[in-house]
C-alpha cells in the first residue's frame, strides 16, 4: 500500500504539525480521522490533502469521540491510523483510548497541548495534559507517550509512535504543545529505504476453530489478525480471555489487566528514550520535556557561565517514566529542577524516584507562554546553593 | 385454518413434511414456538429441563408442514425443523383427523 | 437431540424420538449435517460454548439474532468478510455470540468504529447491531452523521423502549406515559420516531418490523445488506423484565400476541406517520428504498481527482 514515493524525503521548512503528519505518512499511516481543534488542526489539514493522493483515507468526524473510535475501527481493518487533537478533544477521547488499550489496537493520538482547564487558551501553549495522558482513562493501564520539542522531533516521534503502537498493540500518544506544533524549522525526512518500520505481528497459523486472538507471545503481545481475514475473532472492551470472550470475574480481570500493564513494564527499556546533556558530574539536573526543554537551555547556559555544574535530562518519552535513570541521577546530584507549563505534574514522578535522595524543585507555569528562563535560572541557583 | 373456498389445485399440491427437533436444555420456556405454530404441532411439556423451564414437546408430529416458523421465532436456538420428502397431495391420503400423532 | 440429555429429557420427548426413528431412512432436503448431529442449523454461526445467551425469557433479542444470521446467509455475501459492530446494552451483546469478526465497542460508539472499519477495508460487509439507547441517545450524533455520509453498512436497531441492561430506565424511545425506573410517574418526554430520524438523516433503506415479523425481518436484512449505502432497520422488541412489567404489558408471549394483533404493515409510507405510543398499533413496513452514491464511491472519485490534480 505504501510506496517509497509517498515519503517526502529531503529537507523541508515546515511547522511541527505538518512534520507530524509527514512522520505518520512515512510510518505507513493511511487513515486519519479527526475533528478540527486549535492548535492541532494543521495535522488534519495536511492529512486531508496528502492521504487522497497516496491511497489513504481522510475523514473529518462529527466529534473527537467518533474520531478516536474511527481510528480503532480502521486499525482492525488493517490500516495504520491516527488522530490529532488538543485539550478538550483529548478529554473526549479518553474513554475510547481505554477501549484501544483493552482491545490492544495499534493507533496514534497526537495531542498538541494548549492551556486549560476547559476551553482555556486555544491558541497558546501548555503542558498540562501529561498526567491526563497517564491516568485519563478509567481503570488501570500502562501507556506510552512521547514528547517532541521541535518540528524534527514531531516527525521522528510520530513515526516512532507508530512503530511502538504496532509493536506493543496499544494507542500511543504524542504530547506536543502549541509552540512546537506551530514552530517552523528545518525538518529532514530521510529516504524511505532508510526508515525502519515495525508492522504488527500476524498470527502464524491460518484461521481455525481454536484460534485464540488474545493469546500473548513471550513479549506479552498477542499477534493480531485483521477483520476480513477469516479468523472470526471477537473483540470487546469487556474483560476477556484469550478467546476474546467476555469473562466477568476477578480472575480474568487479574490475568488480563496484569498482562496489559506488564507488556509495557517488561519492555520499558526498549520504549524509554531520554536525551542527556552534561549530566556527568552535574550538581543540578534540569528534568524537562517538550518546549520547556528548549526554554531550559538558556537558563542552563547562564548557570554554567556562573560556575554551576548543571545538566539536562530531556524526557523524549514521558510514559513509561525513566525511573531507573532518575533514581540513579538522584544519588549523584544535589537536586533536580523541573520546569513545566503546568502547576506541577511530572515533578511528582521525579520526586517519587528521587525518594528523598536529593532536592526536587518545580518551576511551575500555568501556560500561555514559555517560562522566563530567569525563573529556571533562579531555581537552578537555589538548588545548587 | 379455514378456507372460504378450496383452492382449485389443492389436489395437486404437495404439502411439505417437517421433522421438529428440540434442544430442550437450551429452552427458556417462552412458548413462542408453541403459540405461533400454524399447525399447533407443539405443546408445553409438563416436565422440566435442567434450568427449570418447561420446554415444548412435539404433540402432533405428522401435522408439521416444515414452515420453519418455530425455528425463526425461537429466541434460544432450541428448536429446528428439517424438511422431509413432501407428502403426496392430500387427495391421495386418508382423510385427516385431529387424533393423528396426538398423545 | 443433543448429547448429554438425561433420562428425564428423553422421557418427555418420547414422541419425537419415535418420529426420529421412523424417518431415519428418508432424505432430508437441507442441512443433513445438523439433523444427524442434533445441532441447530445456526450453530456454526454461533460462538462455541456461548449459548445459552444472557437474555431473559420472552425477550426478543434472540429472535433478532436468529433473523440476522438467516438474513446475512440469505444475502449471499462472503461470511469471512462480514464484520459485526455493536455498542453497549442488551442488544450490544449480540456481537459476542456471532462466530464472525465481531466488535463490542463502547456505549454509543459502534457507528464511528464501524465507519473506520468499513473505510479502511471497503471489502468488508459491516453490520452495526445495537439498541435504541445506544444508537439514538448516547450515540445519536453518530447515527445522523453516518446516515448523512451514506456509509455502506446495515444498522439493525433493536428498540425495546428502555435501557434494559441497567434495569429499565427511560430512553429516547420511551412512549409518553410509560413507566420506567427513572420515569416513575410516567414518561413526559416526546420520544424519537426512529425510522423518521434515520430517513431524514439520509438513510437509503429504512424499514421497521417487530420481533414477530421474523420472516420479513430475514428478507429485510438480506435486502438491506445487499443495498449499497446506509440501511436502517428498526426491530420492535419486548422487554418483559424491565419495560413491559411496570407497564402491565404482560409476558414476552403476550407482547408477541400484541404484535400479531396490533401491527399494520404499510410499505412505502412516509416514516413520519410511524410514531409509536404506549401499546398503540405499530406501523411496520419498508418505508424508504432509494439509491444515492455511497461515501466509499464519492471518496474514491475524489481521490482520483486529487491524484489527477497533483500531476
Amino acid at each position: 500500500m505504501s510506496r517509497a514515493s509517498d515519503v517526502l524525503s529531503g529537507e523541508h521548512f515546515i511547522n511541527g504539525n505538518t512534520a507530524s503528519a509527514e512522520g505518520a505518512i512515512a510510518a505507513g499511516c493511511r487513515f486519519f480521522a479527526g475533528y478540527p481543534i486549535t492548535p492541532s488542526t494543521e495535522v488534519a489539514e495536511r492529512m486531508s490533502r496528502r492521504l487522497p493522493q497516496i491511497g489513504g483515507t481522510f475523514i473529518q468526524m462529527e466529534d473527537e469521540l467518533a474520531s478516536m473510535c474511527a481510528i480503532l475501527g480502521a486499525s482492525w481493518g488493517g490500516v495504520k491510523s491516527m488522530t490529532a487533537t488538543s485539550g478538550p478533544g483529548f478529554s473526549l477521547m479518553m474513554e475510547n483510548f481505554g477501549l484501544g488499550v483493552m482491545t490492544e489496537t495499534p493507533s496514534v493520538i497526537v495531542n498538541v497541548m494548549r492551556g486549560g482547564p476547559s476551553t482555556g487558551l486555544p491558541t497558546l501553549a501548555a503542558q498540562a495534559d501529561v498526567m491526563q495522558a497517564r491516568w485519563g482513562t478509567h481503570g488501570s493501564c500502562d501507556v506510552i507517550a512521547l514528547a517532541p520539542s521541535s518540528p524534527q522531533e514531531m516527525f521522528d516521534f510520530t513515526l516512532r509512535a507508530f512503530n511502538l503502537s504496532e509493536r506493543y498493540r496499544l494507542p500511543v500518544m504524542v504530547l506536543s504543545d502549541e509552540i512546537v506544533g506551530h514552530m517552523t524549522e528545518k525538518v529532514v525526512i530521510p529516504p524511505a529505504e532508510g526508515i525502519e518500520l515495525f508492522d504488527r505481528r500476524k498470527p502464524s497459523e491460518p484461521p481455525s476453530e481454536g484460534y485464540l486472538p488474545f493469546e500473548p507471545g513471550p513479549d506479552l503481545v498477542p499477534p493480531m489478525a485483521n477483520a476480513g481475514e477469516g479468523y472470526h475473532m471477537h473483540v470487546t472492551g469487556l474483560t476477556h480471555d484469550e478467546r476474546g470472550y467476555p469473562i466477568i470475574t476477578a480472575a480474568a480481570q487479574t490475568k488480563l489487566v496484569r498482562r496489559l500493564c506488564e507488556k509495557i513494564r517488561q519492555n520499558s527499556r526498549d520504549i524509554i528514550a531520554c536525551t542527556e546533556m552534561e549530566t556527568d558530574g552535574a550538581e543540578v539536573v534540569v528534568v524537562s520535556y517538550g518546549i520547556s526543554a528548549r526554554t531550559s537551555w538558556k537558563a542552563i547556559r547562564a548557570a554554567q557561565r556562573g560556575g554551576v555544574k548543571v545538566g539536562q535530562l530531556k524526557l523524549d518519552t514521558l510514559w513509561p517514566f525513566p525511573e531507573e535513570r532518575v533514581r540513579a541521577l538522584a544519588g549523584k546530584v544535589r537536586g533536580f529542577v523541573v520546569p513545566e507549563l503546568n502547576m506541577g505534574q511530572m515533578v511528582y514522578e521525579v520526586e517519587r524516584c528521587a525518594a528523598g535522595q536529593c532536592r526536587t524543585r518545580l518551576v511551575p507555569h500555568p501556560g500561555g507562554e514559555t517560562h522566563d528562563p530567569a525563573d529556571i535560572l533562579a531555581a537552578i541557583r537555589e538548588v545548587a546553593a | 385454518m379455514k378456507y372460504w373456498r378450496e383452492p382449485l389445485d389443492r389436489g395437486r399440491c404437495e404439502v411439505p413434511k417437517g421433522k421438529v427437533t428440540i434442544i430442550d436444555k437450551r429452552c427458556k420456556g417462552c412458548r413462542f414456538c408453541v403459540e405461533f405454530c400454524p399447525r399447533k404441532v407443539l405443546e408445553v411439556s409438563k416436565g422440566f429441563n435442567e434450568k427449570g423451564y418447561h420446554p415444548p414437546e412435539i404433540a402432533r408430529p405428522d401435522d408439521c408442514i416444515a414452515c420453519g416458523f418455530c425455528e425463526l421465532v425461537c429466541p434460544d436456538f432450541a428448536i429446528f425443523v428439517d424438511q422431509q420428502a413432501s407428502c403426496p397431495p392430500p387427495a391421495a391420503k386418508a382423510p385427516k383427523t385431529q387424533e393423528v400423532g396426538a398423545h | 437431540m443433543t448429547e448429554g440429555h438425561d433420562e428425564h429429557d428423553l422421557q418427555h420427548h418420547n414422541g419425537s424420538s419415535s418420529v426420529h426413528r421412523d424417518r431415519s431412512g428418508t432424505v432430508a432436503l437441507h442441512e443433513r449435517h445438523h439433523r444427524e448431529t442434533g445441532e441447530h442449523p445456526l450453530d456454526h454461526l454461533l460462538r462455541p460454548g456461548r449459548i445459552p445467551h444472557i437474555w431473559c425469557t420472552g425477550c426478543g433479542l434472540g429472535v433478532v439474532l436468529t433473523a440476522y444470521l438467516n438474513g446475512i446467509q440469505k444475502a449471499g455475501v462472503d461470511l469471512d468478510k462480514v464484520a459485526i459492530v455493536s455498542g453497549i446494552g442488551c442488544t450490544g451483546r449480540i456481537a459476542g455470540y456471532i462466530n464472525l469478526d465481531s466488535f463490542h465497542t463502547t456505549h454509543g460508539r459502534a457507528l464511528p468504529f464501524a465507519t473506520g472499519l468499513k473505510l479502511a477495508n471497503p471489502e468488508l460487509k459491516v453490520s452495526v447491531i445495537s439498541g435504541d439507547g445506544d444508537l439514538f441517545a448516547i450515540g445519536g450524533n453518530h447515527l445522523i452523521h453516518a446516515a448523512r455520509r451514506n456509509v455502506d453498512m446495515l444498522v439493525l436497531c433493536v428498540n425495546n423502549f428502555n435501557y434494559g441492561m441497567t434495569g429499565g430506565q427511560v430512553a429516547p424511545t420511551t412512549p409518553v406515559t410509560a413507566r420506567t425506573q427513572t420515569s416513575p410517574y410516567g414518561c413526559w418526554e416526546h420520544p424519537f420516531n426512529l425510522p423518521y430520524v434515520a430517513a431524514a438523516s439520509g438513510a437509503v433503506y429504512v424499514a421497521r418490523w417487530t420481533v414477530l415479523h421474523a420472516r420479513r425481518l430475514v428478507e429485510s436484512v438480506a435486502e438491506a445488506v445487499r443495498h449499497p449505502g446506509f440501511s436502517f432497520i428498526e426491530v420492535i422488541s419486548q422487554c418483559p423484565t424491565n419495560f413491559d412489567r411496570p407497564n402491565k404489558g404482560g409476558e414476552g408471549i403476550d407482547l408477541m400476541h400484541f404484535y400479531e394483533k396490533k401491527t399494520v404493515v404499510k410499505n412505502g409510507i412516509d416514516p413520519k406517520e410511524a410514531d409509536i405510543g404506549l401499546y398503540t398499533p405499530i406501523v411496520c413496513g419498508k418505508f424508504v428504498d432509494q439509491s444515492k452514491p455511497t461515501y466509499d464511491s464519492c471518496y474514491t472519485n475524489m481521490c482520483t481527482m486529487a491524484r489527477g490534480g497533483k500531476k
